[in-house]
């Protein structure tokens, strides 16, 4: 098996498209590095290159000294933009207050995303940052890469950059941090032209689209959730570069109900694999985890003593269900009644493993607070195939989108749109019928919205016919 | 063709539409999997964890894959990156991985290349002595905290995220390298509530709070602001409009009625919240996103507020440290965070955590109801008896 990409890809050299030498990439000893200090005195800044875990500031003093000690002619922004931007952050820290300015509308022509203005309000302190713009840069799926490709972007970075960077975002994508406003267009132009890359989205676009490991080195899961994320994100590149919705719009992509990627949180659409068939049962590894021959939930609680595994305690009396029992040693599952929450699956890895009618559970709505309070997704469909070229997949989303775009208000997520009018509106614009799964409980009110329609004879009645019947 | 140096490179201001090419998406993913990632795409039929950090991937066909998981500060540089290639190049034949949690992941196909990798990975510091690619991240442990940007690079912080994780991770670092915990427990840090990393159904939340109304720029907000959307963007309906002594166009704001949100300084740079005394931290524990077991639930609040107290934050290192640790010892093996504190009860969750228990940490926004406690069923602990006494119900 294999994916191939819509468009032929040329493989990126970094050998052939290197900006620096091995003498400049090795610019700085060991040395030098203890020894130096940044021009700013930013001693709570330092305080953080202590302490076990991985150090930004002792790494971001690294690329400071490097910038020092680059010809004049080897960088394209001011050399000094590390050592502002961490004595800005002392400023910050100093007084508990962010140092950058609202927004600022910058971007490459023809893009309404990917590009966030960045400014700060102190320049006369830290010149060489006062505009010191965002880039992101949609990653390939499952964030996978190659060092030619990452080697590459490093030195185009540095050069026209400030060498400063996320791995990753939160959405997903490689965050540039801090360049000038006159080197976005030539990096977008390397970007596209010699890497072959694009930049992803951002204000009130498509997002760009994200997903766990999916089938890459998993064996949860139930679709190809890089092939899933790589066509949508191609397929909806329009929308995904030019503003034309009412808010910003995720899709996420997780490949099982574990939810590696946590779409039912954070995506206003969320894909998650599924299935529909039978729970796949090797009955002689089940006794095996039985026995105690294999660790059970692949090793994951073997830093304390857990005691003896206890199939009945463990599984069988935690599956939610009920839907499992010993019969004779044999593991029975009554699949009628499972609700794949993958406990099972996820203790007994070598035994259980999803069926094989595979497909995917679509919820919609999840959002962050902001602007109602937080939303997870509500779950809409309960089951479609997910098969190239996803024609069923695509046709679900425009129909959403059409509706959202008609009747969103601005900065109107998805799930604050369906609970403005309500599932039942909703459900009618996608063309659904409702159904239980689709809700918690029924409702405990009796405040149906009853339609015209509905009511035999209709809502026009005459007065005087009801009073021929009842005296005032 | 090599990268180009020229100051505009091949990009022609005048003539911006020269060769332009849009709309090319990302890289395709199918390259940048290792070939053994290649050759048993699909066919994974079991993972096992070696030890904190360490997984092994068994394929149908026989073929594994060893995979060490480090933990990485989200904000690196070109000089890590390369680093991390270095890497790459000498063990994994060029390629390398990351996770959704910031964590970087190096494959190797033998034993023999995996021991040299860790033991190379676990040698390499900073200067000032921290790691830099700590082994760990996988079970039940604390994986690596995603946060956003703060300080660093945002406008609408109410706090700075970097070094508020990198205080807790510091902390947590024996978590990290180790799986003693009931089940795995997810730490997540948003500066603001626009919650860019949506931590909200995290088993421990940390999240930027302002608490202070926003303050009017009434010389420049009829200039740089539609003040209609601004009013708009109130969620509660606080703001409305007004005009200055000399008829200028502005907005007036009922304090009373605001609840920090921010969205209106989102919608108009002339409304800023951010406070030095107003600005800090809130606690929200018990959310998780797996549907094993329980359902996805959101995390709820359960310290409302703490102070930033820059760079080392150790009220907030400290609660954190409680939660995790009353969590440890008392939780039954696989369950989570949110679990257990449903399983004991919020009110006996607060006592075990030794965490008080303030008008604060009730809803009284929308939907808040649902909240209360409509039954005679709870734990008597000794907010309860307080209540009691004060009601003059017991002595």
């Amino acid at each position: 098996m294999a994916f191939e990409p819509k468009e032929p890809q040329k493989e990126i050299k970094y050998q052939e498209l290197r900006i620096y030498s091995d003498e400049e990439l090795n610019n700085y000893t060991e040395e030098e590095l203890k020894q130096f200090k940044i021009k700013h005195d930013i001693p709570d800044v330092e305080e953080l290159e202590k302490g076990p875990w991985p150090s930004f500031v002792a790494d971001a003093k690294r690329e400071a000294l490097r910038r020092r000690k680059l010809a004049d002619d080897r960088m394209l922004i001011d050399r000094d933009v590390v050592e502002d931007m961490l004595g800005q952050l002392q400023l910050s820290f100093d007084d508990g207050e962010t140092h950058w300015k609202h927004g600022g509308i910058v971007g490459v022509f023809g893009y309404g995303g990917g590009v966030i203005g960045r400014y700060s309000d102190v320049p006369e302190k830290f010149p060489s940052i006062t505009a010191f713009h965002t880039l992101r840069v949609n990653q390939p799926a499952s964030k996978f890469y190659n060092t030619d490709f990452l080697r590459s972007l490093c030195d185009l970075w540095e050069y026209r950059g400030s060498g400063l960077l996320n791995m990753h975002g939160s959405t997903g994508d490689i965050i540039l941090l801090g360049t000038t406003t006159e080197q976005l267009e030539p990096i977008f132009y390397e970007l596209t032209h010699e890497l072959q890359q694009d930049l992803g989205g951002s204000g009130s676009n498509l997002r760009t689209p994200s997903c766990c490991i999916g089938k890459a080195r998993c064996e949860f899961a139930c679709i190809d959730t890089q092939d899933l994320c790589y066509e949508l994100t191609t397929y909806y590149q329009d929308e995904l570069h030019r503003p034309a919705f009412p808010y910003k719009f995720k899709f996420k992509i997780d490949g099982c109900p574990n939810g590696c990627v946590a779409s039912i949180a954070r995506a206003d659409m969320s894909f998650i694999g599924t299935w529909r068939d039978e729970i796949r049962i090797d009955q002689e590894a089940v006794k095996a985890y039985m026995a105690g021959e294999i660790e059970p939930n692949a090793g994951a609680h073997k830093g304390r003593d857990w005691g003896k595994f206890d199939i009945q305690k463990e599984v069988i009396d935690l599956c939610p269900a009920q839907c499992m029992e010993l019969d004779n040693g044999e593991l029975k599952i009554n699949n009628q009644e499972c609700v794949r929450c993958m406990h099972c699956i996820n203790v007994m890895p070598r035994a259980l493993k999803p069926g094989k009618d595979t497909g995917v559970t679509i919820l919609c709505g999840a959002k962050a607070p902001i602007l109602e309070g937080a939303q997870m997704s509500t779950m809409i469909v309960p089951f479609m195939k997910a098969e190239p070229p996803y024609d069923n997949i695509k046709e679900f989303i425009e129909k959403v989108w059409e509706w959202w775009m008609e009747e969103g208000k601005n900065r109107e997520r998805l799930g604050e749109l369906i609970q403005r009018f309500g599932l039942p509106k909703f459900l009618e614009v996608v063309g659904l019928p409702p159904a239980p799964q689709m809700v918690k409980i029924p409702r405990e009110n009796p405040y149906i919205f009853w339609k015209e329609e509905d009511v035999p004879g209709g809502w026009d009645r005459d007065i005087k016919d009801y009073r021929a019947r009842h005296k005032r | 063709m090599a990268l180009s140096q020229e100051r505009l490179g091949k990009y022609d201001p005048q003539n911006p539409q020269k060769d332009r090419i849009t709309d090319l998406g990302p890289r395709h993913f199918w390259q940048y999997f290792p070939p053994v990632i290649q050759r048993n795409y699909g066919k994974w039929a079991y993972h096992d964890i070696l030890e904190p950090g360490v997984m092994v991937h068994v394929s149908e066909s026989g073929e594994k894959v060893y995979t060490v998981r480090c933990g990485a500060a989200r904000f690196m540089t070109v000089e890590h990156v390369r680093e991390i290639c270095d890497i790459a190049d000498k063990y994994c034949d060029g390629y390398v991985r990351f996770t959704t949690r910031n964590n970087i992941e190096f494959m190797v196909e033998s034993e023999e290349k995996l021991e040299a990798l860790k033991k190379d990975l676990a040698s390499r510091k900073f200067v000032s002595g921290s790691y830099k690619f700590p082994i760990g991240g996988t079970g039940a442990g604390v994986s690596n905290i995603v946060h956003t940007q703060g300080y660093i690079h945002c406008h609408t912080p109410a706090t700075d995220a970097s070094s508020m994780v990198k205080a807790v991770a510091d902390e947590l670092f024996d978590y990290f390298r180790g799986m003693t915990l009931p089940a795995k427990v997810r730490v997540s840090m948003a500066c603001c509530l626009n919650m860019c990393g949506a931590v909200h159904c995290s088993d421990i939340a940390l999240l930027g709070y302002h608490r202070k109304p926003p303050i009017i720029d009434h010389d420049i907000i009829s200039q740089v602001c539609e003040i209609p959307l601004a009013i708009a963007a109130c969620p509660v309906g606080a703001i409305s409009p007004d005009k200055t002594p000399d008829g200028k166009k502005t907005v007036k704001i009922k304090q009373e009625r605001c609840m920090f949100c921010g969205n209106c300084y989102t919608m108009c740079q002339a409304l800023p919240l951010a406070d030095k005394e107003g600005d800090g931290v809130t606690i929200l524990a018990g959310g998780k996103i797996s549907n094993r077991i329980s359902e996805p639930k959101f995390s709820k609040v359960v310290v409302p507020w703490l102070p930033n107290n820059f760079p080392r934050f150790p009220e907030v290192v400290q609660a954190v440290k409680k939660i995790l640790e009353a969590y440890a010892a008392n939780a039954n093996k696989y369950e989570r965070l949110g679990d257990w504190a449903e399983r004991i009860g919020w009110e006996k969750f607060f006592e075990k955590c030794d965490l008080p228990f303030t008008e604060h940490l009730i809803d009284d926004y929308r939907l808040a109801y649902d909240t209360w406690r409509t039954s005679t069923q709870f734990k008597f602990t000794d907010k309860a008896w307080e209540v009691s006494k004060a009601a003059g119900g017991i002595d």
